[in-house]
């Protein structure tokens, strides 16, 4: 069997002109009286693709993945599915799947009804159900439960009825709302790994919505950023963390520091920064920008060195400033340093070792540096 | 102490409606079930024996002796009393019916009313009963009669040439039950749809379901607790109704209630009287009583 790895790694559909689009979504709009919850939004998802529409709450996500489930109907513009325009198509005669976020289990029915009920409404043989049915609780790992109540499960279980009972008529996309939202953390991180590895032994095209960024980062082949009905970017994980296109991706996405600034110089490759709070910064940087336009130079708190002496490269890309707080997460610390221009900036270090001899405390003196490549120049 | 003091504070709290259901329910039924057993004469109270708790237990014991069970035997040996068991079943299980075809689709339009517009609609179900029950069926009198406004309307609008007879017949009674009891087939169902997540209809029809089909597998069999509750607030007390069939049915009509109303105020006749309300009580709580049994086995049975 190959690894699911090595699919993974060379699974990119979204570069490769020619590859048709599984899901085309052109130009939706979607009003509710005088509020737009989706905004002339287009986007393009692909077959086998772990899609997840990451956004705050009434960003528009959950309006554009139930406007593909049929319960809503764009006000204009057009969703097309494997070829197929489905405007006007009601739920029940669409190839696609939803779990919901409450799960919405048949409180009345037992485990094993609940995940037959899509197929009996198909009017599916009776022995084929009963082989599906089994099927599917045995991939959810569920097999024993099958006679149960819904209010007999534990949370974890009923959120893999509710998955058995999606996947169960086969469809071509499974829609997924907020699917781990109800978890606490550790399941819902395992559960993380388990969706992703169904996804790939089923070769379904997933769509996930989330408020969860982590959720994203970890399941998602390609996220698409979501702020007031508009899709701000849409690229994969790394893409997003490490060259967010706007303040808003940088801020949403992980924790970060802004910098706000204006050009000084440009030449090949590099930019050159002054904040204004008279740090001067060089990045390397694709684009060019013109002398004095405004930017914001964006770096990550993993990003930042904390050092007791000047850098080599100070005073660019370097600032001395003073510790503020310190949190220790056990796998890290997270200092905040506050600058001179009174600017409190986050830096975070690894924990490599157990015991540090002389660490850094409270109030002392340090200077933050980074590399050239570390930080991101945002126009806005 | 304090644990010992909030002790007995919560075991009174459940000791008040026990004493309720003991003094309110189960001990009225034990003197109507004695004179039951019991037998006419002309005096007052009109029968005996009448307990005198100057002759002691052993008087009391003695006039135990005295009970018997002619008055059972006598309401098998008169065919009045079966008819009219079986005709007021008969009427309350098709007004019961009658009622929910008509309640449940109440219930469900309030349900699914805007959230702002329901406790109106709620209001509106209630409104009748700020109006004394029986002049709402007096009312119905002056509706139903052959110059009543029914028949008025019908043929002024040119739909009938001579008034339908309505009162007086087993037609009134189904129009009088109906309209009475609707309230407590509505509230019921009103309840158990309004509290269901309206998630599950999706879900259905996302796995395939029309809004029919949707309906019919999912809607209404959880809807199926307010709609047992309905039927038996409806059912229980329809079958022992007197007032709509005394003023809105014919002569002709037997019911339970009239029957019993007629032994004794009629007839004074306690004894068979007591013993047709005993009778009518197990008519009622035995299939109730099974039903729930059979019903709460159903649910530990998932367990």
């Amino acid at each position: 069997m190959k690894s699911l790895g090595s699919i993974r790694r060379s699974f990119a559909p979204w570069a490769d002109p020619a590859s048709k689009p599984f899901i085309s979504v052109k130009n939706v709009t979607k009003k509710f009286g005088d509020f737009t919850a989706v905004d002339d939004l287009s986007l393009n998802i692909y077959t086998r693709e772990f899609f997840a529409l990451l956004g705050a709450s009434g960003c528009g996500k959950s309006t554009l993945l139930r406007m593909l489930a049929g319960f809503e109907q764009p006000t204009s513009g057009e969703i097309i599915l494997d070829g197929q325009n489905l405007a006007g198509i009601p739920p029940y005669r669409r190839p696609v799947n939803m779990m919901f976020q409450s799960y919405a289990l048949f409180p009345h029915m037992t485990v094993e009804n609940n995940v037959a009920f899509g197929l009996k409404q198909d009017g599916m043989a009776k022995a084929d159900i009963a082989g599906r049915v089994a099927q599917m609780l045995k991939l959810v790992k569920l097999e024993k439960f099958a006679k149960r109540k819904p209010h007999q499960l534990s949370g974890g279980q009923r959120q893999r009825v509710a998955l058995a009972r999606s996947l169960a008529k086969r469809p071509k996309v499974l829609l997924l709302d907020e699917p781990l939202g109800a978890l606490d953390k550790k399941l819902r991180e395992e559960t993380q790994f388990e969706l992703m590895d169904l996804q790939q032994q089923l070769g379904l095209t997933f769509v996930v919505v989330t408020h969860d960024q982590e959720e994203a980062m970890t399941m998602a082949d390609r996220i698409a950023v979501m702020s007031h009905g508009q899709v701000v970017q849409v690229a994969t994980p790394a893409e997003i963390y490490e060259a967010p296109n706007s303040r808003f991706v940088a801020d949403f996405i992980g924790d970060v520091n802004i910098f706000d600034g204006a050009v000084t110089s440009t030449e090949e490759g590099r930019v050159q920064i002054e904040t204004t709070g008279g740090i001067s910064v060089r990045l390397a940087s694709p684009e060019k920008f013109a002398n004095g336009a405004k930017a914001a130079v964006a770096i990550r708190p993993e990003k930042i060195r904390i050092s007791r002496q000047a850098p080599a490269h100070a005073p660019t890309n370097a600032a001395e400033g003073e510790i503020w707080d310190i949190g220790y997460l056990g796998d890290m610390t997270v200092f905040h340093i506050r600058l001179k221009d009174g600017k409190v900036i986050k830096a975070s270090s690894l924990n490599a070792v157990r015991a540090v001899e002389d660490p850094l405390g409270y109030d002392q003196q340090v200077w933050i540096s980074f590399g050239e490549d570390a930080g991101v120049v945002l126009k806005d | 102490m304090a644990k010992l003091a909030s002790a007995f504070v919560s075991r009174l709290v459940i000791i008040i409606p026990y004493a309720w259901l003991l003094f309110f329910f189960l001990i009225p039924f034990f003197i109507v079930f004695r004179i039951s057993l019991s037998q006419t004469t002309v005096a007052m109270p009109p029968y005996t024996p009448v307990f005198d708790l100057a002759g002691g237990f052993a008087g009391i014991l003695e006039k135990v002796r005295e009970f018997s069970m002619d008055n059972y035997v006598w309401l098998t040996e008169d065919v009045l009393y079966f008819n009219a068991y079986v005709s007021s079943v008969v009427i309350a299980a098709v007004s019961t019916f009658l009622t929910l075809l008509i309640g449940y689709p109440i219930a469900y339009g309030m349900a699914k009313a805007p959230r702002s517009l329901r406790p109106m609609l709620l209001m509106m179900v209630i409104l009748p009963f700020w109006t004394s029950f029986l002049i709402r069926v007096y009312a119905w009198i002056a509706i139903l009669k052959p110059e009543g406004l029914l028949n008025q309307f019908l043929i002024s609008a040119g739909i009938i040439d001579q008034p339908l007879i309505i009162l007086n017949t087993n037609t009134a009674i189904y129009i009088g039950i109906v309209y009475s009891y609707l309230p407590f087939m509505v509230l019921p169902i009103y309840s158990a749809l309004e509290k269901m997540d309206h998630s599950l209809i999706e879900a259905a029809q996302d796995l395939g379901c029309t809004p029919i089909a949707a309906f019919w597998r999912v809607t209404f069999p959880l809807s199926l607790p307010g709609v047992v509750a309905g039927c038996l607030l409806v059912f229980i007390p329809a079958v022992g109704e007197f007032v709509i069939p005394d003023l809105l049915g014919g002569s002709e009509t037997l019911m339970i209630g009239k029957t019993l109303w007629n032994e004794f105020n009629s007839n004074r006749d306690w004894p068979v009287s007591s013993a047709v309300a005993i009778i009518l009580l197990l008519i009622l709580v035995i299939p109730i009583v099974y039903f729930q049994n059979v019903q709460a086995k159903a649910d530990s049975e998932g367990r």
